[in-house]
């Protein structure tokens, strides 16, 4: 389990989650960002910027 | 070169969506030793060695500019990349892509590039409405805009140049293409074409990013040999195909991406795209 930054939460956190993954707030849908699987850490997610694509 | 049971591979990427997740997860299949590096963390000296432990990278930023400065880095250190920084660089400018595929003698829709919006509005005029106004730098189908008359155009121009970045004040102008709901998307591995979608929206902007379906499409000898000329027109290795159904039966290029997502097309075809992905960066390693 971990705990939402935005709203505070409790999000579950799939046991194959990566590092670099986005995780979705089921409550106020920010978009987190998988720091560290161990411990599970978050961050908010960056924005998209301009260059980002395919 | 390392054999697959010593390379060590690098993944160059700082968000892990499903593509960069099944990537991941191929390696591990294959027992193949590798690494996730995060481009926010990446600091290099030009007089050094970073990144040069590894026997192959395979780049997947999202940023086209870290890829750009990263794929150039890694040659020059001797460590393949997928893709190329020829790729990367042909692929992530509209104008280069499409004068490319010209010289190659891949039918794209009529382009014309212009520097200043009153150069634009006449090569507009002259292409005749409607047009599509692209940002030479972008992706995911943003920032395009249908221009249906004059009006419209000098609006667009006007917000470009006084909105924009310099970039934006590279007027890239194409024929707009009536196309029948769709467009085709294929996907590049070296010389195999290993799949085709339709992507499908009422909307003119068919991207999945944009909320475009996808659905199976037969690999044509036309798709196959359009699509394998496109992708050597900008360097080969790893690209996806995007293709435009014209009203007379015609398929011209629209735009060749070089880090392909393909979380949209995994519901239209059986092909192991990222098993695939990673066959071809221990191949060139």
């Amino acid at each position: 389990m971990a705990t939402c930054l935005e709203c505070a939460a409790e999000l579950e956190i799939a046991p194959d989650t990566e590092e670099g993954e986005i995780v979705v707030c089921p409550d106020c849908g920010v978009e987190l960002e998988v720091m560290s699987v161990n411990p599970i850490v978050l961050e908010l997610a960056p924005e998209v910027e301009e260059d980002w694509g395919e | 070169m390392a054999s697959s049971a010593t390379a060590k591979i690098g993944v160059l990427c700082s968000r892990v969506r499903v593509e960069e997740k099944q990537i991941l997860a191929a390696l591990r299949a294959r027992g193949i030793d590798h690494e996730r590096i995060d481009p926010r963390q990446v600091s290099f000296d030009l007089a050094g060695n970073c990144l040069g432990e590894y026997d192959a990278v395979l780049v997947r930023c999202l940023s086209h500019s870290r890829a750009y400065y990263l794929t150039h880095w890694l040659e020059q250190l001797g460590v393949p990349a997928v893709s190329t920084h020829r790729v990367v660089a042909t692929c992530g400018d509209k104008m280069l892509t499409s004068a490319a595929l010209q010289a190659a003698g891949v039918p794209i829709p009529r382009t014309v590039i212009a520097f200043t919006p009153e150069a634009a509005v006449a090569a507009i005029e002259d292409m005749g409405y409607p047009v599509v106004l692209k940002p030479v730098h972008g992706s995911w189908g943003r920032l395009l805009a249908r221009v249906n008359d004059r009006d419209a155009a000098e609006a667009i121009l006007e917000h470009k140049t006084t909105l924009g970045g310099y970039v934006h004040s590279v007027f890239y102008i194409q024929e707009y293409v009536d196309k029948p709901g769709r467009d085709i998307r294929t996907m590049v591995v070296g010389d195999e074409v290993i799949y085709a979608v339709y992507r499908r929206s009422p909307h003119w902007i068919t991207n999945t990013a944009r909320g475009g379906d996808a659905l199976p499409c037969p690999l044509t000898p036309e798709v196959t040999d359009l699509s394998l000329a496109a992708a050597q027109a900008m360097g080969g290795g790893i690209v996806a195909v995007d293709l435009l159904e014209t009203a007379d039966g015609r398929l011209l290029v629209n735009e060749v991406n070089h880090t392909p997502e393909f979380h949209g097309a995994m519901q239209a075809t059986e092909a192991d795209i990222a098993g695939k992905i990673v066959d071809y960066v221990l191949k060139v390693q």
